[in-house]
């Protein structure tokens, strides 16, 4: 990945949340890089993070999240110094954003026309009837049939696949360099998923811009991804290439999650589920985060937690676990798809 | 659009009616006997029954709320007992002066509610929002005759707390309507301040509900500045719930005019209707009631059509 | 191996009135489920698969009665319960249990897991009073729960073990047959697993049969035998499991399955990406309804409309709901994307 140019660096990036039951820690030292011109997924369950992570990049926290420590470098400057001002001008310009729920991320009194041209004259300082030529052009570049008819109805007169098109234009309007995907298909059907999926990948191919895809869906993750960032309970845990990752998963939760997930396209004996539960963000355990879920773990797991080390030369492999440690001896058993496999220390 | 006008303007004709026989029924329902209180306590029998035969008392109860609405239909609500006069005419020398009181207590009302409850939910569980909404606490629980009755102590009558001088610019009148900025001041107060405290803390809850929204995230994502935002696309969806709120409080000033007409000694409907009850002038209290109803009617129409602007989710046909 | 017949629903419908005009008069319908009849046998597991819209949960509903079905019957064990009064149907919801997808709206609040189980076992009259503590415990151990947690409120539990407790709601009456509505939907993969595996254990132990609601692809070849389809109110496809993944015959079950993302990134990729959305079912198109997306549409798709029936190219229990599939098939169509 040295070779390759990279856009936005995540660097040890540290995020809390005041809540009635004291400071949690949402994000906990997350780190990765986004390639220019291509897609990182960030693949994690429920409070894993990756939505706090994603809205930390473009700092659009709710008022009790503060991101408390790290950087976010986006082609050198670090976001998190900037002054509001100037991040504004970075949002829906240069890095945007869209968002799980086509059906509210909309404002309902306003209409599509209204508010993609609304991006396009804060960003490219242009009057009124140019934003709004230019917000048909959009709704035509993300497929939307008869865009001057669109260009003047409300949300609600549209269908969930239609709102999410109208977000991309939305995000698209001022060529960002970054589209940051929070779980952008979850809300929606699988046929309109199709839909969607298909449309970012072949504008990122027009547009040549980056995308960071946040999804719990391992399978979007198979389609759309270059890279892929595994996160549980706020940390990383696994980051290598979207191959990598599926033919030779390291991470005893990226296995148990590959082992878990029923599959459509080929036949299963049984699912291998991850026992137990995720642990609270108030009490989380002192070693590995995922030792007390963990098949394979050791009496060193629960004691001391592990770094995200490089394995292999460069950095296209990172891993969160003690296992691919030098302080690991002898051999560990896991399983994948069904068939046992050896580790070694 | 003018549709769905036409179709909640037929749809008012029901409530209409509905309104017309209960102020009919006022007449049966109010203690004794009407044309015995209009001859007064020393008339004869028959003055009584010549009377009572004379206003059509002795037809069946339908014949009569049919003379009644047809009369009122083509605006006659009959003459005053008292002084002789139509209803209509004494209704409409104090009319406008009670919907003058009402529009200036909604605008101090909208105003100050508005403002208070932006900021309270801009920065929610401050101390600005938690002293803004104490205070609205306090203008909610007051009794607007107390308020009235201390604004007068206070800025007419110049008896201050503390001693307190009161400065020449502050003097107020304690009574009568119209005639000087002097005169209105306080009653407008009184009148809206309540108002006032129900706007805020309406648009504070609705300003916090909205601001928690995905799409004001969205536009915050945009690049929108926090103005802007707020402003623009939190505002405009937070009025919604808050524009019934002022229809009501509107309504509620009309029909409430009648304490705060009283205590400044102001001649507006409210005075009017409660003279009318007081000397058992039964055909002033039917037109008064009547008029205040259909108000009521008017602005819950005008409030259902401002939706259509404000929320273009309602689908109206 | 005699298949007994447990549920058989003929010629359900379940029309949702639309109210407008000036006197709020029916103006319309919203034709959620439109004339479907399948039947499920003992001990097995059928899905219903579908996206949004298609009627797959009114149809969960409306056998159990929760909507009064418009028309058809639904015949359990040789009555059918939707001719019989009210009241008596009690004596079937003993039999038929819902699992819904969010099991926290479905339980008091306010009441203890103890509770919710003895009030269900109270309803239907399961056991003597003093053994129902007993057999709630009991329940709990066999959920993946402990008899502890028996005291303990619904907003103590995370969502997978809510999930836990809506099974063991469900199994605290003995039913025959559970409907599970997107039971598994709102879950996290990892403990979705949990779940999926403790349907199939309890299915083994106390030969349970699952009407399995479900939208997601992976979990219904999981777990069913067979699979029904269902597109706009009606069964388009209805199959065992093996047959349905292996050899779809309608083009939405083929669209349907292509749309799915493979988790795994070496996957030949065949995609049949759909134009436009789902017409609405108030107005559903004439003759086959999915005509309006269906790249192999023909003017008699547009006025005719496909019946459910089997051909030589499938098995003799496979049946699909288009009037070409045989054409298709044999690659004498060519569809215009």
């Amino acid at each position: 990945m040295n070779e390759m140019e990279s856009i936005l660096v995540v660097n040890n990036l540290q995020t809390s949340f005041g809540t009635e039951a004291g400071e949690v820690r949402a994000v906990d030292g997350v780190s990765f890089t986004v390639p220019k011109g291509k897609t990182i997924g960030i693949v994690g369950e429920s409070g894993s993070g990756k939505s706090i992570t994603s809205l930390s990049i473009l700092r659009l926290l709710a008022s009790n999240g503060k991101t408390k420590g790290g950087e976010v470098l986006f082609k050198g400057k670090d976001l998190l110094k900037l002054s509001e001002k100037a991040m504004r001008e970075i949002r829906g310009n240069q890095i945007s954003m869209i968002f799980q729920e086509p059906m509210t991320s909309l404002n309902p009194v306003y209409t599509v026309g209204q508010q993609i041209s609304e991006t396009i004259k804060i960003h490219k300082k242009l009057g009124n009837k140019e934003a709004m030529s230019q917000s048909v052009e959009m709704l035509k570049l993300v497929g939307i049939p008869s865009p001057e008819k669109r260009v003047k109805q409300y949300p609600h007169e549209l269908s969930g696949g239609m709102r999410q098109r109208v977000m991309i234009a939305m995000a698209l309007a001022c060529d960002p360099e970054i589209l940051i995907a929070d779980e952008p298909t979850t809300a929606l059907d699988v046929t309109i998923q199709a839909q969607i999926l298909e449309l970012i990948k072949d504008l990122q191919n027009r547009l040549g811009m980056s995308v960071i895809m946040i999804t719990h869906d391992l399978g979007v993750v198979a389609e759309t991804c270059d890279y892929v960032a595994v996160m549980y309970a706020g940390q990383v845990v696994e980051y290598s290439d979207v191959r990598t990752l599926f033919k030779n998963p390291k991470h005893p939760y990226t296995l148990g999650l590959l082992n878990s997930l029923p599959r459509h396209d080929v036949d299963q004996e049984k699912l291998i589920p991850i026992k137990g539960m995720v642990p609270s963000p108030h009490e989380m355990p002192v070693g590995c985060r995922f030792a007390p879920r963990c098949p394979v773990a050791t009496e060193l797991c629960h004691k001391k937690q592990p770094d995200l080390l490089s394995t292999g030369g460069d950095n296209s492999e990172q891993i969160r676990c003690w296992m691919y440690s030098e302080e690991w001896d002898g051999e560990s058993e896991v399983t994948l798809y069904g068939e046992k496999r050896t580790v070694k220390g | 659009m003018t549709k769905y006008i036409i179709r909640r303007l037929l749809q008012t004709i029901p409530v209409l009616l509905g309104v017309s026989i209960l102020v009919f029924s006022l007449m049966f329902l109010i203690p004794g006997d009407p044309a015995q209180v209009m001859a007064g306590e020393g008339a004869s029998e028959q003055t009584v029954e010549n009377l009572r035969e004379k206003l059509g008392l002795n037809d069946p109860a339908y014949v009569q709320y049919g003379r009644f609405l047809g009369n009122a239909l083509q605006g006659d609500l009959g003459n005053s007992v008292r002084s002789g006069r139509p209803v209509m005419d004494e209704i409409q020398a104090r009319f406008w002066i009670t919907v003058e009181v009402a529009v200036y207590a909604t605008i101090l009302a909208v105003f100050i509610g508005l403002i208070a409850g932006i900021i309270s939910a801009v920065r929610h569980y401050t101390l600005t929002d938690v002293s803004i909404m104490i205070i609205a606490l306090f203008g909610l629980s007051m009794p607007n005759f107390w308020l009235g009755l201390l604004l007068i102590q206070w800025f007419a009558l110049g008896n201050l707390p503390f001693g307190w001088d009161l400065p020449e610019i502050l003097k107020m009148r304690p009574s009568g309507w119209g005639d000087s900025w002097r005169q209105i001041i306080l009653p407008v107060i009184t009148l809206g301040t309540g108002g006032a405290a129900i706007i805020a803390r309406m648009t504070r809850s609705s300003m916090l509900e909205v601001i928690g929204q995905d799409y004001i995230r969205t536009a915050r994502a945009k690049g929108v500045s926090e103005r802007i935002v707020i402003y623009r696309h939190a505002l405009k969806n937070a009025l919604i719930p808050v524009v019934t709120v002022i229809g009501l409080e509107f309504g509620g000033f009309l029909g409430g005019a009648v304490l705060t007409e009283t205590i400044f000694a102001i001649n507006g409907m409210g005075r009017l209707t409660i003279d009318a009850i007081r000397q058992r002038d039964f055909p002033v209290v039917q037109g008064t009631v009547l008029v205040i109803s259909l108000l009521f009617v008017i602005v819950n129409l005008l409030v259902d059509i401002s939706y259509k602007f404000l929320n273009k989710r309602i689908d109206l046909n | 191996m005699a298949k007994k017949e447990l549920l058989k629903v003929e010629g359900l419908k379940q029309y949702f009135p639309i109210k407008g005009g000036f006197l709020g008069r029916t103006v319309n319908h919203v034709k959620a489920v439109d004339d479907i009849s399948f039947t499920i046998y003992e001990g097995e597991t059928v899905s219903i698969v579908g996206e949004s819209g298609c009627g797959k949960s009114t149809t969960g509903r409306a056998i159990l009665r929760l909507e009064e079905p418009t028309d058809g019957s639904v015949v359990f064990q040789g009555t059918d319960i939707t001719k019989i009064p009210k009241g008596e149907m009690r004596k079937f919801r003993k039999d038929l249990q819902i699992i819904f997808q969010d099991p926290y709206a479905s339980i008091n609040p306010r009441q203890t897991v103890a509770s919710v189980l003895s009030e269900a076992m109270h309803i239907q009259n399961v056991l003597p009073p003093d053994q129902r503590r007993a057999r709630i415990e009991q329940l709990l151990e066999t959920v993946g729960l402990r008899p502890y947690q028996a005291d303990r409120y619904p907003h103590e539990f995370s969502g997978g073990q809510r999930q836990r407790i809506g099974i063991a709601r469900a199994l605290s009456v003995d039913p025959k047959l559970i409907i599970c509505d997107e039971a598994v939907s709102a879950l996290d993969v990892s403990i979705q697993a949990q779940v999926l595996n403790l349907l199939e254990e309890l299915q083994d132990e106390y030969g349970l049969t699952y009407l399995f609601i479900s939208h997601d692809l992976g979990v219904v070849r999981h777990i069913s035998d067979r699979i029904i389809v269902m597109y706009l109110g009606k069964i388009v496809e209805i199959a065992d499991k093996n047959s349905l993944f292996e050899n779809p015959q309608h083009p939405y079950t083929k669209a349907l399955l292509s749309a799915i993302p493979v988790p795994d990134p070496d996957a030949v990729k065949s995609r049949i990406v759909l134009k436009g959305d789902v017409p609405s079912p108030i107005d559903p198109p004439q003759g086959c309804r999915f005509h309006t997306r269906c790249p192999f549409a023909t003017d008699k798709c547009r006025t005719e409309e496909p019946v459910l029936r089997t051909s030589d190219i499938m098995k003799d229990t496979h049946e699909a709901a288009c009037h070409y599939m045989e054409e298709i098939s044999a690659g004498k169509m060519t569809p215009n994307y």
